[in-house]
């Protein structure tokens, strides 16, 4: 064993944590950064400090540190790479052994990665772009409490997208009215809606009155449809207390969903409640309230798919992804890249699509994407094509925003998704050939040839904030 | 806002899943979905039920899910045997798809007299 000494003061953190020459384990986890350093500290010394800080090291040196095996337990930058078209940034490769965090604890890996570090000065931005998670650390994870394919056999929905909708006014109805809603969509065709994010339990509709007229909603609606149906109950609540008790009443009425906001509600909450709905046999949708905040900055943050794979470990059915089409930000192949984190079973780095790591997930079952916000009849085939079958498409204003009501707005989504999955299996390039699949439909449809002409000249083209980086 | 006169009124539907808010499909168009579930790689399987029943998970099956057929008159030839066997059955097609332990393709092919 090779003696040290102590010797006390600040050292370079790139003595003890730039490691260029090592060669990360299977069972590491390992993290790509975007660093921009203040002008004048060196990228080695950037990557180093960011490792030390998000792992064992501190400012200065400790005399205590000479009591364990810092060789073990330390994370180490391992590899920087230029950012391409950008050169004050660049990305620091960094590898963390899997004995730093506990079992099954997102919460525990993200203040480690995502702590302290992200004030630290030297830097001027950080922002976390990928974690691989070995298969080792996603196997103490509980995940999805269904997943796809359970979802999928008990609401009886094959072979095709879901349709969702959001109950608008956001805010506002009585329990009656906001009943009255869901069940005119679901009546319409619509397989699923969903409460609002901010809708909890305000003065204007209890919980309790919601859950009770939604549960009648339903019932009657699959009673006069043969089909299955849900809403997502939205438990998100101030306090974990509040939040199971809203999940039992909801189990109790016999509904197939709930529903959480996990940044704003937080890990803990998500993944205590994710293990509540696989214990309970619950579906679990999972909104993301406040991730703009948090992944929209191109330099500092959390990108998007390190939020959406942490979900996945956290435990959730379904994740809202964006629309890439919509009135929400999201550029496509940055979209696909997350979306395939959240459905597939490995999914290799491609640097075209925002995935800096090779991401083997096991046997963790897959999570719906969810794609909402500023869609309509219009966007149908491109939805189809972006989000394949594996996919709930929600359109809130699309639907409600229908001059007969939601229930003639919910039946020319369905004919329109419908029409385009048929064309789809034809052979047909939908995207191409979105007019003629949506007029031909239309022929049987006077809702759909109502919904087409609402919203013909409606358009969301903005340019993405938050591009990949490219040359 | 259009007016009352203008106002189309939606009659609710039972629709039967995927598929249900389209038009019977044609014979070619039902062809063109049997392709699709072959190409695909999935096994044809071939349910039916009554019509009061058509809510339950379980349908009965007809025959087994013919694995590895790939001949798609032999489908269509099957579709059409169940049919005239339970004319008053709804007829569902499936594709099973065994990587993912789903259903690639399912929807009702004839609806039943009841």
């Amino acid at each position: 064993m090779a003696v040290k000494t102590y010797d006390a003061g600040v050292k370079d953190y790139r003595d003890m944590y730039w490691t260029p020459d090592y060669v990360p384990l299977d069972t590491d986890l390992l993290a790509c950064f975007k660093c921009t350093g203040q002008p004048g500290v060196p990228r080695e010394e950037v990557a180093a400090a960011v490792a030390a800080e998000s792992s064992t090291g501190t400012w200065s040196t400790v005399w205590s540190e000479l009591l364990t095996d810092l060789e073990y337990y330390k994370g180490r930058a391992y590899r920087i790479e230029d950012v391409p078209g950008d050169s004050e940034s660049f990305y620091a490769f960094v590898a963390y052994p899997i004995d730093l965090f506990e079992e099954g604890s997102i919460v525990n890996v993200l203040t480690s990665l995502v702590g302290n570090v992200f004030g630290f000065k030297a830097l001027k931005h950080l922002r976390l772009e990928d974690i691989r998670f070995p298969i080792a650390y996603i196997k103490t994870c509980g995940g999805p409490p269904a997943g796809i394919q359970v979802e999928r056999d008990r609401l009886n929905k094959y072979a095709r997208p879901m349709l969702g909708c959001t109950i608008k006014p956001k805010l506002g109805l009585s329990a009656k009215n906001y009943g009255r809603a869901v069940y005119e969509c679901l009546r319409g065709g619509l397989d699923l809606t969903k409460d609002d994010e901010n809708v909890n339990s305000q003065p204007f509709m209890r919980w309790r009155d919601r859950f009770e007229f939604v549960a009648e909603a339903i019932q009657k609606a699959e009673q006069e449809t043969g089909e299955r149906k849900g809403h997502y109950l939205n438990v998100t609540s101030a306090t974990p207390e509040d939040m199971y008790e809203r999940a039992e009443f909801a189990k109790e009425l016999g509904m197939p969903i709930i529903m959480h906001d996990f940044l704003t509600g937080g890990f803990t909450a998500n993944t205590g409640l994710a293990n509540w709905c696989r214990k309970n046999g619950m579906l679990l949708h999972i909104h993301r309230a406040m991730h703009a905040v948090i992944d929209r900055h191109p330099k500092h943050g959390i990108h998007f798919r390190v939020l959406a794979k942490c979900l996945r470990l956290s435990g959730g059915d379904h994740l809202h992804t964006g629309t890439v089409v919509g009135k929400l930000e999201g550029d496509r192949q940055s979209t696909l890249g997350f979306v395939d984190q959240l459905r597939e079973s490995f999914v290799p780095e491609d640097r075209s699509r925002g995935v800096f790591f090779d991401q083997d997930w096991g046997s963790m079952p897959g999570v719906f994407a969810v794609a909402s916000g500023g869609i309509h009849v219009w966007h149908m085939p491109a939805l189809v094509t972006i989000f394949g079958d594996d996919s709930v498409l929600q359109f809130g204003g699309g639907t409600q925003g229908h001059p007969w009501g939601n229930a003639a707005g919910a039946a020319a989504n369905r004919v329109a998704l419908e029409a385009s999955i048929k064309a789809r299996n034809e052979g047909r390039e939908i995207e191409k050939e979105t007019r003629d699949i949506l007029t031909e439909a239309a022929k049987h449809s006077p809702e759909l040839a109502i919904a087409m002409e609402t919203w013909k000249e409606i358009k969301f083209e903005f340019e993405t904030v938050d591009k990949l980086d490219v040359g | 806002m259009q007016n009352g006169s203008q106002m189309g009124d939606y009659q609710t539907a039972q629709t039967l899943e995927t598929f249900g808010f389209l038009p019977k499909l044609s014979q070619e168009e039902i062809y063109d979905q049997i392709a699709y579930l072959v190409a695909q790689g999935l096994t044809p399987a071939i349910e039916h039920e009554h019509p009061s029943r058509s809510m339950d998970h379980y349908w009965t099956m007809w025959k087994l899910p013919f694995f590895g057929q790939t001949d798609l008159n032999t489908v269509v030839a099957e579709l059409e045997a169940c049919r005239r066997s339970y004319p008053d059955h709804h007829v569902r097609l499936i594709g099973y798809d065994n990587y993912t332990q789903s259903q690639g393709v399912s929807f009702v092919v004839y609806e039943g007299r009841g």
